[in-house]
């Protein structure tokens, strides 16, 4: 691999995983507001807030790890290596 | 390509390291067979051994089971319904039990004990050929859900509520194996990686919060997995939708 391509992709594999992590990061604490909001109305719903709550974390942490995937692609898989 | 340029006595970043078997013109990750093998071999035998002796008020390992068996009656019952649930909960309980087991079995069984030529053994689901075969066994499964319960009118799923979303709706059907595969396939590659990263920095003790949090998430990753592969199941087989 050339230099400029493997600096190209080592930036450019911080910057996947970086910009990936801005939206579910905003999801996330929307989500866990109203979560916590649901609980301090509702204490008795705790248990079933807290499990779909759990689930959508995840579905939104996935977005940041389809960042993460490109990044290893780049790092470690990278089809412009030559 | 090596991660990290030294040779350690912990942690070996690997990716894309593989056992290969050359099978006809196929290259397989053998690694992946033998760890997958094992960790079913251990599943079955724990059903064996706790369908061996039933008894009417269960203990021990029967008990596990019958828990585990209300657990996934609930979550197919939930996202597929009354009606049809049970036709598919052997799917979804499978599915559910090999992932839960894999991701759990990569991280907690000490792999290293045993030596390969090349590449390492760990959680089959960090591959993302295991990952990809199950969510396209998903893909099959909704077809033929659907197919089989309302026959050509399946398709008629495409053009509700609007013909608007005929496009998008075409587009789903490729975006989700593709998201399925990846999601599982990430983290449970990304758990690995950042346990490994801080072994190889710290080896003593500061990893254990991030083994423990990748327990937790591997174990909601397959919740999830067997979550959607129900709920994607029910959308075809429903006719509400």
């Amino acid at each position: 691999m050339d230099s400029i391509t493997s600096a190209a992709s080592v930036v450019a594999a911080g910057l996947a995983v970086g910009l990936a992590a801005i939206g579910p990061g905003i999801g996330q604490g929307s989500a866990s507001q109203g979560a916590v909001e649901g609980i301090a109305r509702q204490p008795e719903a705790e248990g079933k807030i807290r499990g779909t709550l759990l689930l959508s974390l995840a579905f939104m942490e996935s977005l940041t790890i389809y960042g993460l995937v490109v990044a290893l692609v780049l790092l470690f898989a990278n089809p412009f290596a030559g | 390509m090596a991660l990290l340029p030294l040779s350690l006595p912990f942690a070996e970043l690997e990716v894309g390291h593989h056992l290969y078997w050359q099978i006809g013109n196929l290259n397989l990750h053998g690694q992946v067979f033998l760890s997958s093998w094992i960790l079913i071999g251990a599943l079955l035998a724990l059903v064996v051994v706790g369908t061996r002796k039933l008894d009417r008020d269960p203990r021990g390992v029967q008990n596990l089971l019958e828990f585990m068996w209300d657990y996934l009656r609930d979550l197919a019952r939930d996202q597929i319904g009354e009606k049809y649930y049970r036709d598919w909960l052997p799917f979804i309980g499978t599915l559910f039990l090999f992932i839960f087991v894999s991701n759990w079995g990569g991280a907690l069984i000490p792999w290293k004990i045993i030596e390969l030529p090349e590449g390492e053994l760990g959680a089959p689901t960090a591959d993302i050929n295991t990952t990809v075969a199950m969510a396209l066994l998903v893909s099959l499964a909704y077809f033929y859900a659907g197919l089989s319960r309302k026959g050509l009118r399946f398709f008629e799923l495409y053009v509700e509520p609007t013909p608007i979303m005929l496009p998008f709706k075409i587009i789903e059907e490729f975006t989700k194996p593709l998201s399925l595969s990846f999601r599982l396939f990430g983290n449970i590659l990304a758990d690995e990686l950042a346990v490994g990263v801080l072994v190889y920095l710290v080896p003593l003790i500061v990893p254990l919060p991030v083994m423990l949090l990748g327990l937790f998430t591997s174990a909601i990753q397959a919740l999830i997995f067997a979550t959607l592969a129900a709920f994607y199941i029910g959308e075809g087989l429903h006719e509400s939708h």
